[in-house]
């Protein structure tokens, strides 16, 4: 986590500074890379899934990995982490060459991701799902976990430490709480804080609003935007527009396995590709028939499966701050008042 | 009806040989399955290869008694690396698959003809235990009321409620550990597990091998008060009554597979003893069912019980509602 750039002290300034003169161009080099990928392709079968040329994730800052389902985004995540294996290709963490190394390997490295599907633990405690975060723990060895006195003292520090970041995560009320017990959004919460607990120098976060009740988004948000104050590198896939363009430093688009197109959040969202890519090349063709446009749409859902992400980027477009397009779940709405003010003055 | 000898039968079930054999076998097995998630239906193998490699070291090879207990024990070992390693990268389910045929090799192999000049085929072997007995500091036996035990009974269950206290001791210190709380994370979601750098693999090996060699400490004890090894006694069916006893007790509980062992072979023992008895004297018509018969309908009220067990209390005995291993809906 000790990171030497955290001198400059406002995270969006640095990261801003880092990318100011980046080209927006898909593959574009970085200032100071922390990971760098070269012709990652993965098959399944005849379908190439991820084909994915030169990127570059500049360190510090957050990046978004955008795209219509499909795209091949969480396949790249996947194979960036370790928890698939490429058929061709290479990358380099922090200089280190990842490919082909093992998933937990990649962790110890200091990459570490969460999932889009919530991994809580659910039937250890909240406490414990952050206990086993902590790295080289010596009670973790079968032959000293008989003998409390080698890891008590380890314990008490990685216990201190996991309540520091349950107290920051306001997940303290629940330490002692099964997590299956836990909410949607407070499941994602304990997966960020546990992901900490490794204290990475990037964190790879695979839709982390998905599933989460709009009262808790711009609590999540905040919490993404304060690893990067932290010095930590963000690399995560959403859907959600709003808060792509809210946090996100650079935007890099994926479409049918490759990268398409790269820049800051709004060149991106104006970029023709991107819009091609998202509701089909030919989405502003025969519109005086409004029967084939009907017809037309449909296909392009079929063959993209991209409704739901053709939906929240029409949302991007029309939306006013504060409107949330992550699908909601049921509560807390006496919380939202409070959270639209949050929206305003982050705009 | 002798009532002492149904009720003498039925409490020497909850300290005997057998019991202690089921219940160190299910304390390894509640390490697989209670608490790693691993789904080994091969567990009557590590019994069967611990026995064996105790009984063809002494009465094949004439090796020393203490020789026999070390390869038995290498022997789960081995057992347990054999079976992980091809296995323990698949889905759970293929765990299930593959050691439910090991274990059932592993049987074949020891009653085939061709090994039969070492393993002594389907007779099995006998005469390895002199030098257990001979260990043996009790000179007569115990007699409390209705129950009553050799002083030969006695000695095996010395050594063998040692060993259970010493493998529920294990147990209990590997699992409230950070050792067992990744153990116990594996069997929530191993792909979370290894998001934070375990090495998931390595952890199911070592519950593999943990459960293994406590598995075959009951597979000595069962070897040493039968002073026979017999193949078929290491069937599925005896994997199948492991299973069982682990989740009438509670499976991720350390005292569950104890407790569970208890009431299964007193429940077991009152109820064969039970149903002959009341044939005998009239009080069940032959129609309904012989004596012949009556060991069998005792194995199915044992399943009956299992299967009500599973719906009304699928936790076990001692497990938490919030905690249930097996959701019987």
């Amino acid at each position: 986590m000790a990171d030497d750039i955290t001198t400059v002290p406002p995270g969006v300034a640095r990261a801003a500074e880092a990318l100011k003169d980046v080209p927006h161009e898909p593959g574009a080099k970085k200032k100071d890379p922390i990971l760098v990928a070269d012709s990652v392709v993965r098959r399944f079968g005849g379908l190439t899934a991820v084909n994915v040329g030169h990127v570059e994730i500049q360190r510090g800052a957050i990046t978004a990995l955008i795209g219509p389902n499909g795209a091949g985004k969480t396949t790249f995540f996947n194979l960036l982490t370790g928890f698939d294996r490429p058929d061709e290709g290479k990358w380099e963490f922090n200089g280190k060459p990842l490919a082909g190394v093992a998933a937990h390997k990649v962790a110890r490295q200091g990459m570490v991701r969460t999932f889009q599907l919530t991994k809580a633990l659910s039937r250890l405690s909240v406490i414990d799902n952050m206990r086993l975060g902590g790295t080289g723990q010596k009670g973790e060895r079968f032959w000293q976990s008989l003998i409390p006195a080698i890891w008590r003292g380890q314990e008490k520090e990685i216990t201190e430490r996991a309540d520091e970041l349950l107290a920051r995560f306001k997940l303290d009320t629940k330490r002692e709480d099964f997590a299956g017990s836990l909410s949607g959004g407070q499941r994602k919460l304990l997966e960020m804080a546990r992901a900490l607990m490794v204290q990475p120098d990037m964190v790879m976060l695979d839709e982390p609003m998905a599933g989460v009740n709009p009262a808790l988004t711009q609590s999540l948000l905040g919490h993404v935007k304060s690893l990067r104050e932290d010095g930590m590198t963000v690399l995560f896939v959403e859907h959600d527009m709003d808060m792509v363009r809210d946090i996100s430093d650079w935007v890099i688009v994926m479409g049918q396995g490759s990268i398409i197109a790269e820049g800051t959040p709004d060149t991106v969202m104006a970029d023709p590709r991107v819009i091609d890519a998202y509701l089909g090349a030919h989405h502003d063709g025969t519109q005086h028939d409004p029967e084939a446009v009907a017809e037309e749409v449909g296909e392009v859902a079929a063959t993209d499966e991209s409704a739901a992400p053709g939906g929240s980027g029409a949302s991007a477009d029309s939306a006013a701050p504060g409107d949330f397009a992550a699908p909601g779940g049921s509560g807390a709405s006496g919380e939202v008042s409070g959270e639209k003010k949050a929206a305003g003055a982050d705009e | 009806m002798n009532w002492d000898v149904i009720f003498g039968v039925s409490l020497e079930s909850l300290l005997n040989a057998t019991m202690i054999a089921y219940a160190l076998a299910a304390i390894g097995l509640n390490v697989h399955f209670g608490y790693t998630g691993l789904l080994n239906f091969g567990q009557s193998a590590f019994l069967g290869v611990a026995a064996y490699g105790l009984a063809m070291t002494v009465s094949t090879f004439d090796l020393p008694f203490w020789l026999g207990i070390v390869i038995g024990l290498v022997g789960a070992v081995l057992l347990a690396l054999l079976l992980g390693i091809p296995t323990l990268r698949l889905r759970a389910d293929y765990l299930a698959i593959v050691t439910i045929a090991a274990a059932e090799i592993v049987r074949l192999l020891f009653r085939s003809v061709t090994l039969s000049e070492w393993t002594g085929g389907s007779d099995g072997l006998q005469r390895f235990s002199d030098d257990f007995y001979s260990m043996n500091p009790y000179s007569k036996g115990l007699e409390i009321g209705v129950v009553n035990f050799d002083e030969r009974e006695l000695w095996v269950m010395t050594v063998g409620w040692l060993l259970i206290a010493l493998s529920l001791l294990i147990v209990f210190l590997a699992m409230r550990s950070p050792w067992g709380r990744v153990i116990k994370a594996i069997r929530e979601d191993e792909d979370a597990v290894r998001s934070l750098g375990k090495n998931v693999v390595s952890y199911k090996m070592q519950s593999l091998i943990l459960g293994g060699v406590l598995g075959s400490l009951g597979g000595f004890i069962f070897a040493l008060s039968r002073a026979a090894v017999q193949p078929d006694t290491y069937g599925t069916e005896f994997t199948f009554y492991m299973y069982t006893i682990v989740i009438l007790g509670g499976a991720a509980r350390v005292f569950g597979p104890v407790i569970g062992s208890m009431i299964f072979w007193v429940l077991l023992a009152f109820i064969n003893a039970l149903l002959p008895a009341l044939i005998s004297q009239g009080y069940i018509p032959t129609w309904i069912m012989t004596p012949i018969q009556a060991g069998a309908v005792g194995y199915i009220l044992v399943g009956l019980g299992l299967v009500l067990l599973l719906i009304f209390r699928p936790q076990g005995i001692f497990g938490d509602k919030k905690e249930v291993m097996l959701d019987g809906r």
